[in-house]
């Protein structure tokens, strides 16, 4: 006969505490597979950590928001923020599912370059972009958002050696209603900043203003922050019209949707407060449509979401490398992904759940990474089944952020795979290693290793 | 390590000090250890008992027996 199976033995005190009605279910519903690929065969073909992405999710989302936007308003065009994931792999999804490229900086200009896209169709943000960027997004044809007054400066000083009539749009920041306001990017539209930068963009008649943008903030949980938004755009864009001659042909509402993980601090689960994206896209729409625009003047609506369309479609997949008590009784477990890798546990309680079947009784613990520091804390709080070293675990909605927040740091990056639509995984990033790490490193002469140890 | 001759068990896992008014579950491998306890095993034997009977490592049952015994510290069930 075999032996029974063994479980570390575990007590729990029961508290007699009042009841709670939101009470915390188990988090703990086994995944042992993503989309029919066992967690354990992942990690050993490609390594513990593993970021696992699936392209029917993202390829699902990105339909879906666009149906959200495209059943409420005629003209609608998304941008696929680069910033969120620039994974080439995929970009190339959104790029195929009809996406322009929205990018914040030279190297993510270039990015998007290589990806193939047309420079007409992507849109370049960012507080901080370089002459040597204007100038090639300038012989691309691409849309310039600019940010401040010396950008503007910049680029009619750089209108005067060319013959182009660069297209631009200037970024506006707004009150929307919401706590904290976004002001740092872009101008003004309370105290008219923004409307003094269009009038000189205009008048300088080098320039072609084509649009306008604002991005109000990140994981908004505000629907009605857009409705103003896009009302205070309309208006803007309206004035453009009737005192400057000067039509916007689209208004960009940035992105900042939010999906349903859950924010550190947040009394309820993301996923029973987090508006839809139809809920967005009424309130955006609702308020251009009513605006006043002539049907044949409707703008392009533009819209750059990131997060909302990957994060649910990422998972990261990790091992348990040793249990111990703490101080106080409380239970902590090591994993071997840390605030390195999963960036986003600064901001989020991540739904994590162990990768095999477990009993009944789960204990609550910390979750700590690999990191040798003491801010290496994944979760502060969870519950979990008793966990032995590994055993697998399965962070959820993380496909936002990570792969480009995350950090070399103590160890290095892992690897990343995409499952495709016909469930066929593929390798899309390497794990990183010493060498790649240590490639642009130069190391004088009188320190290397052979002065060094003699 | 002896149990408080007060702690009462039951065989599903609740568990009882009416010095303190405290009560615990178990899940069944506390269950069973704390009813060894009970019929004053030692320590010793209980290990060999469930290295006999389970599925698990003498390291790894070490590992745990050290875990254990600081959550009946923790929890004051047992005598000083």
């Amino acid at each position: 006969m075999g032996k029974l199976k063994y479980e570390r033995p575990f007590i729990r005190k029961l508290n007699a505490n009042p009841m709670n009605k939101f009470g915390a279910a188990p988090e703990s519903q086994y995944v042992s597979s993503i989309e029919e690929h066992p967690v354990k065969e992942l990690l050993a073909q490609y390594g513990s950590p593993l970021f696992v992405l699936s392209e029917k999710q993202i390829r699902k989302n990105v339909r879906a928001a666009l149906r959200s936007f495209k059943t409420r308003y005629p003209a609608v065009q998304f941008a696929w923020s680069y910033k969120t994931n620039y994974l080439n792999a995929v970009c190339n999804i959104f790029h195929q599912e009809g996406s322009w490229a929205e990018v914040v900086s030279g190297f993510e200009y270039r990015k998007a370059l290589g990806n193939g896209v047309p420079g007409n169709k992507i849109i370049f943000n960012g507080p901080a972009k370089q002459i040597e960027d204007l100038l090639l997004a300038i012989e691309n044809d691409s849309l310039l958002h600019i940010d401040h007054l010396d950008e503007l400066y910049t680029l009619l000083s750089i209108c005067e050696t060319i013959s182009k009539k660069p297209r631009v749009a200037i970024r506006v920041n707004m009150d929307t209603g919401i706590y904290p306001s976004w002001d740092r990017f872009g101008f003004n539209y309370e105290n008219e900043e923004a409307w003094s930068a269009i009038t000189k963009i205009i008048s300088s008649g080098k320039l072609n203003l084509v649009g306008l943008h604002c991005h109000i903030g990140t994981f908004m949980l505000s629907v009605n922050a857009y409705s103003i938004a896009a009302r205070k755009m309309c208006t803007l864009a309206l004035r453009c019209k009737s005192q400057l001659n000067n039509p916007i042909e689209y208004l960009d509402l940035g992105g900042g949707l939010p999906s349903t993980n859950t924010l550190k601090g947040a009394y309820l689960p993301g996923v029973d407060t987090v508006p839809s994206v139809d809920d967005f896209a009424e309130a955006i729409t609702t308020a251009i449509l009513e605006a006043g625009f002539s049907q044949d003047e409707l703008p392009l609506l533009i819209m750059e979401c990131g997060r909302v369309l990957i994060d649910d479609a990422g998972y990261l997949l990790g091992s348990v490398i040793a249990n111990k008590r703490l101080g106080d009784g409380r239970r902590a477990t090591i994993v071997d992904f840390g605030v390195n890798t999963l960036f986003t546990s600064f901001w989020y309680n991540h739904q994590i759940t162990p990768a095999q079947e477990f009993s009944q009784h789960s204990e609550n613990m910390v979750l700590y990474g690999p990191l040798c520091m003491n801010i290496d804390v994944i979760r502060e709080s969870i519950n979990l089944p008793m966990l032995n070293p590994g055993d697998n675990l399965v962070v959820h909605k993380v496909g936002a952020y990570n792969m480009t927040q995350w950090m070399q740091f103590i160890t290095s990056r892992p690897g990343i795979v995409l499952i495709d639509e016909n469930s066929r995984v593929h390798q899309v990033r390497k794990p990183e290693t010493l060498e790649y790490m240590e490639a642009p490193e130069l190391v004088p002469e009188h320190l290397t290793p052979d002065k060094t140890n003699k | 390590m002896k149990i408080k001759k007060n702690i009462a068990t039951s065989e599903n896992g609740f568990i009882f000090n009416p010095a303190t008014g405290d009560s615990f579950s178990g899940n069944a491998m506390a269950t069973a250890i704390l009813s060894a306890m009970k019929n004053n095993e030692p320590d010793e034997q209980i290990r060999k008992n469930i290295l006999e009977k389970y599925d698990v490592t003498a390291e790894q049952l070490n590992r745990d027996w050290e875990d254990w015994t600081i959550q009946l510290r923790e929890a004051n069930l047992i005598e000083c």
